[in-house]
């Protein structure tokens, strides 16, 4: 094996072990921060002595065994202080060395309460959500600093200040290295799941010509989430959750044209959509489905995406039951674009004068006034309807306020079809 | 990335119908298959039954022309696969470097190859419908 080689080996144990590493290390030291430079020190030492040694035969076990005795030797640094400032007895001490022989066999334990504590204390409700996302991905995801700010178009001395700050405010406000019990749990693990659906909302908004670091987000969140729908199975939103992005992940490879232009969920070539993932997460959808979760915001988008998941062709999407969805997600997280797209699916269910009805009711809405697909969703309805000349105001208006150039030529293409200018309607 | 990991056993080419694996060596890759789902890398995973169980369909002579099982020119065979999502290759070589297989098996690791890896004239013929321009209309992200 070259050097090369083994630092590529270095780099791909790390990816797999870092977490568990840092998770393990945390319940120790009872600090993130602490936590994750152990293990950073323990990753030099490999880097060192790897490449004359060779690659261990459990490179895992070698990085915690590093770490930990690095750890034990911290708190005993630390208790020796201790000592010396309060004067203790030797009684104390007695009880200080069995604390950390006791420490010793817990990290042995298995890993995954660690690795669920570590998710929590990384998206914790204290730090700004910028923060959790950058912790989340640096001490659960393996990603350095410099990857973190690619993928989010930042410098990387502000990821590494975000970063500092959060595990600062973590170890000043004492947040504890815990599994949060009762009714705080379902509110902080819908923050854990907040962050990891906003790492892959980064990631799939990604356009041609970013960096590659970009649509990586979004295996990393996938990831994350299958990870966490192991530590915490019979929770129905993280299967909710993972279900929603396996069948968007799905469509990925058939969501942008050769020149890098989007191309709608309708419009798509749907042999390119990447069937195991579509599987994988009809099967996700299941077990939320199974574990009584099927009306969770989580779930529910993922049911809308399985129905255009199950449909081989797009005249064979089940358009009213998609609109049943819908009303029962306007219901559960009320917005004005869950409302719009509540039109489209009434308009496809059950004809363009109903999508009209609900789509008008939003024209008065301040959020959606500089929205451009309000005017295009309602320029099309107009249009199906027969009433060009309204529906050519909205497709100019459309053309207006969109950013995209592409977008832009179609919407004034729809708005001259309008006027006659396109053959179907040349004999009005 | 996704790779597939594909699993040689040296001697399954000649393996009777219904040869099975044992107990053990099934438990021990049931925990090793735990440990991939647990990290978020499986994706799907499969094991074969026998070639002699199979058949092969050759076209040397310009049509499909079929042999039933087992294979003697056949060397090395496959007996089932995992498929993972990971960072690199070298990810992939160590996950493999982790199963617990036993002196007679090879593992190959094969990266899947993605619709974008394909030139552009590759990619054309491998689309299933001419690229269609936008209706619009539709505010349901693509």
């Amino acid at each position: 094996m070259t050097a090369s080689d083994t630092h590529r080996a270095i780099d791909a144990v790390w990816r797999i072990e870092s977490a568990r590493l840092i998770a393990g290390l945390a319940r120790i030291v009872r600090d993130v921060g602490v936590a994750e430079e152990l293990a950073q020190d323990a990753l030099v030492a490999a880097l060192e002595q790897w490449p004359k040694s060779g690659v261990p035969d459990n490179p895992g076990a070698w990085l915690m065994g590093t770490a930990k005795h690095r750890a034990i030797d911290l708190l005993r640094r630390s208790k020796r202080l201790e000592r010396k400032h309060e004067e203790l007895g030797r009684e104390l001490e007695a009880q200080q060395e069995m604390a950390v022989a006791e420490l010793d066999a817990a990290i042995d334990d298995d890993v995954g309460d660690d690795l669920l504590r570590l998710m929590f204390t990384a998206c914790h409700p204290i730090l700004s959500t910028e923060a959790r996302v950058a912790l989340t991905l640096r001490l659960l995801g393996g990603l350095t600093t410099d990857e973190i700010a690619r993928a989010f178009l930042v410098r990387e001395q502000t990821v590494a200040q975000r970063i500092v700050r959060a595990k600062r405010t973590l170890a000043e406000e004492h947040v504890p290295f815990e599994i949060p019990r009762g009714a705080e749990l379902a509110a902080r693990l819908s923050s854990v799941l907040q962050v990891v659906y906003l790492i892959f909302n980064e990631g799939y908004s990604a356009t041609a010509g970013d960096d590659w670091m970009r649509p990586g987000l979004c295996e990393d969140a996938l990831r994350l989430g299958r990870i966490l729908a192991e530590l915490v199975p019979k929770e129905p939103e993280v299967h909710g959750l993972v279900a929603l992005m396996e069948i968007q992940a799905s469509r990925s490879g058939a969501r942008i044209g050769p020149s890098g232009e989007p191309i709608l969920l309708l419009d798509q070539d749907r042999t390119r959509w990447d069937h195991v993932l579509v599987r994988r997460g009809l099967a996700a959808l299941e077990r939320a489905d199974e574990l009584g979760g099927a009306l969770g915001p989580y779930a529910l988008q993922a049911a809308i995406a399985a129905c255009h998941g199950r449909a081989p062709a797009p005249e064979e999407t089940d358009w009213a039951r998609i609109a049943g969805l819908y009303d029962a997600l306007a219901q559960l997280t009320p917005s004005p674009i869950v409302e719009l797209n509540r039109a489209v699916a009434f308009s496809m269910a059950f004809g363009p004068a109903a999508g009209l009805e609900l789509v008008d009711a939003l024209t008065s809405e301040p959020s959606l006034e500089n929205y451009h697909l309000l005017p295009c969703v309602r320029g099309d309805l107009l249009a199906k309807l027969g009433r060009s000349d309204e529906a050519r105001v909205e497709f100019e208006r459309a053309a207006a306020l969109t950013r995209n150039a592409r977008e832009r030529s179609l919407m004034l293409a729809r708005a001259l079809e309008c006027t006659g200018g396109s053959p179907h309607l040349s004999s009005k | 990335m996704r790779f597939m990991m594909l699993m040689i056993p040296k001697g399954y080419e000649k393996a009777e119908p219904g040869t099975m694996p044992d107990a053990k060596a099934v438990a021990a890759m049931m925990e090793y298959n735990k440990s991939l789902q647990k990290a978020g890398v499986l994706l799907a995973l499969d094991g074969l039954h026998p070639p002699s169980m199979g058949a092969r369909v050759r076209f040397a002579a310009g049509k499909a022309k079929v042999t039933d099982g087992p294979f003697p020119e056949a060397k090395e065979v496959l007996g089932g696969y995992w498929m993972i999502q990971v960072k690199s290759r070298a990810e992939a070589i160590e996950w493999a470097s982790r199963c617990p297989a036993s002196s007679n098996e090879i593992i190959e690791i094969r990266q899947v190859q993605e619709f974008s890896d394909f030139p552009a004239d590759v990619q054309q013929a491998a689309a299933g419908f001419p690229e269609m321009q936008a209706h619009s209309g539709n505010a349901g992200r693509s």
